[in-house]
């Protein structure tokens, strides 16, 4: 028995599970029919009486959001869907665009209805070729099947829908980053308010989410609120996609319903690699605060990750066990974050760059103890002194990881450098026993 | 090089997709990377006059984005990923070994212009750890000798099928101009979702 719910996921086994054809056979589309048959404001109600959630990380409502876009205004309203997939360990809206990219684009039509867009963009990130040409042969497709353009099935509605592929800049996952990007500019995040709701892209009203939360739209639109809310846990509604990858058996992706433990997804992947034990984990990607052996049983939903110290992020569990040294995880993450800050702020652009020399020492042996304090103390003045969360990610791995493993820290000091052998980390260490 | 005519005419149909103009500019200096394999100073002229904007507007553009290459790179561009999991994972030892190998170091280029090398980001395929990217394509569950055969192979001009792609590699330039937008008719190819994507959906099946 398992609690796996394939929906987003539910015909990737199947060869041309990417095409309109296989779409459509598995009642593709019908969601679109039912949709444009009812008012704009009954989807948007229906969207938030389920209880869908951003899936890109934050979990804000995503109804809610739809609903915040001003109706009878008058302006050019915009669908913006987040496919910059590139925080640290996530790695579920590429598989998903590669096996089923017209779930989206159906998705893209009942939300621009709803918010009353003319034109959708999807901004992917660039270094995913296959990626972006699936969805441009499924965006034609769509065009050519009367889903997109004028006049859409008849029911006088029009939409257009651009792909736009980003050029490789973490920063452009950030909402405003991305509409800078998708202006033409460089992309730096904006201060907020106003918010993209008001003014978002060429300052109209905008909606911007991510690939899973618009995938999501019809299954809920064909089943129907109440069932996707009988998923999941009280505030945490749904199925969704976990991706678990590192030292663990068998890695991959699980569609299953908000609040799934690690010790229950464990089980699914085959454990941990043989002979090895679980050290620490991402429960969202490289931002969101490190677990360990002791988080096995937290419920994996925005309430529990959140209490238990973390963030659900982007249910990217990064897995890794006793081979890993932490030092060496955190620094390369930190390095991740120095390389992308985008250079707008000055305590993120500095602060990430001092915490990497800093880590460099330590990973090497030199330093003192002290610079365990520095290092907490460059990130107290970089989180939240940003326009943008960037710098408070940096900090999360740093935190959390003098939290669990100061000792290990120490350890580098004590015995002048790393204490751990990385070819033992590798796959190919194991990889007679795989 | 000046442009030709034709790719003038493709240069506009970028823009027209947009309902402002500037929104091009990123497609635009993908498709002059697919012209001249890098941001050259004819490309940025070029969609600074389409634009109406200063080069100097364009070249700070071009300037904030890492796919955009102010030199040129091989005909295959290798890119190994070596953020913490995949650096954990094999990514570090790949990058060391096929640096040793192809006798370059990070950005470098092969003297005869076939392979370029540079260590990458986190590219959204940890489950398929240690990933190696060329030109852009998936190379899932790699070890330094499969990348040295990789490499080896890109350098005889006859490098193997991604893992999850079109059945023949292509090259930087052609899939600058998928990225640019353009199709090249190959999204039939290749699988739908790798072993790990479908991990959940099999064991799910099989319950």
């Amino acid at each position: 028995m398992t609690k796996l719910t394939p929906v987003l996921s539910a015909h990737w086994d199947e060869a041309d599970s990417f095409t309109i054809g296989a779409y459509k056979r598995h009642g593709g589309y019908g969601a679109v029919v039912k949709a444009l048959e009812m008012e704009p404001d009954a989807v948007i109600q229906l969207v938030k009486d389920s209880g869908l959630r951003g899936r890109g990380g934050a979990g804000f409502p995503t109804g809610m959001k739809w609903g915040f876009i001003p109706q009878g205004d008058n302006k050019d309203h915009y669908l913006v869907v987040n496919a910059d997939e590139s925080e640290p360990g996530t790695c579920k809206d590429m598989p998903l665009l590669m096996a089923n990219p017209h779930v989206l684009i159906e998705g893209i039509i009942i939300a621009s209805y709803a918010i009353r867009a003319g034109y959708a963009f999807i901004y992917i990130r660039g270094e995913v070729t296959h990626v972006v040409r699936r969805l441009q042969a499924a965006i034609a497709e769509a065009y050519a099947a009367g889903h997109l353009g004028k006049n859409i099935q008849g029911k006088g509605y029009d939409l257009e829908l651009v792909l736009h592929v980003g050029a490789g800049a973490y920063i452009c996952g950030e909402e405003t980053a991305l509409l800078d990007s998708l202006e033409g500019f460089r992309g730096q995040p904006r201060l907020r308010p106003p918010f993209p709701a008001i003014a978002g892209l060429y300052a109209k009203p905008t909606v911007v989410n991510n690939v899973e939360s618009i995938s999501s739209v019809p299954s809920i639109i064909n089943n129907g609120a109440e069932w996707f809310s009988a998923m999941g846990t009280e505030k945490s509604k749904g199925y969704t996609l976990y991706s678990l990858s590192g030292h663990v058996a068998n890695p991959g992706q699980f569609e299953a319903p908000l609040g799934i433990t690690l010790r229950e997804l464990l089980e699914l992947a085959g454990g941990i690699r043989p002979g090895h034990q679980l050290k620490f984990w991402t429960p969202g990607g490289s931002s969101t605060p490190i677990f360990t052996a002791e988080h096995l049983d937290v419920a994996l939903d925005y309430e529990g990750v959140s209490a238990a110290g973390s963030m659900l992020g982007t249910k990217a569990l990064q897995v890794f066990d006793e081979t890993t040294c932490i030092v060496r995880a955190v620094l390369r993450w930190t390095e991740f974050y120095k390389h992308e800050s985008c250079g707008k702020c000055t305590p993120c652009r500095e602060g990430t760059w001092w915490l990497v020399q800093i880590l460099r020492d330590l990973e090497a042996g030199i330093g003192t103890a002290a610079d365990l304090d520095k290092l907490l103390d460059v990130v107290d003045n970089i989180m939240g002194r940003s326009f943008c969360a960037l710098a408070d990610g940096a900090a999360s791995p740093i935190i959390s990881s003098l939290k669990y493993f100061r000792e290990e820290y120490m350890q580098h000091l004590t015995t002048g450098g790393c204490p751990f052998d990385p070819v033992a980390s590798t796959v190919f260490a194991t990889a007679g026993s795989r | 090089m000046a442009f030709t005519t034709e790719q003038l005419t493709i240069m506009d149909s970028i823009i027209a997709r947009y309902p402002k103009s500037r929104s091009a500019i990123m497609p635009l200096l993908h498709y002059v990377q697919s012209i001249d394999g890098y941001v050259t100073s004819t490309g940025i002229e070029i969609i600074a006059e389409k634009l109406e904007l200063a080069t100097a507007e364009v070249t700070a553009v071009s300037t904030f984005y890492t796919q955009y290459k102010p030199e040129p790179v091989g005909e295959y561009h290798v890119g190994v990923c070596t953020n913490t999991l995949c650096a954990v994972m094999g990514g570090d030892a790949i990058f060391a070994a096929v640096k040793e190998h192809l006798g370059i170091e990070n950005d470098g280029v092969t003297a005869d212009g076939k392979v370029s090398l540079e260590h990458i980001e986190c590219n959204a395929a940890c489950d398929y750890a240690p990933v190696v990217m060329v030109n852009w394509e998936f190379y899932d569950n790699q070890t330094v000798e499969s990348v040295k055969s990789l490499v080896d192979g890109a350098r005889n001009g006859n490098p193997p099928a991604p893992t999850r792609g079109p059945k023949t590699l292509r090259t930087w330039k052609e899939n600058s101009a998928v990225l640019a937008g353009l199709s090249d008719g190959l999204a039939g190819e290749g699988v739908s979702a790798g072993e790990p994507s479908k991990l959940g959906l099999k064991i799910s099946r099989g319950n």
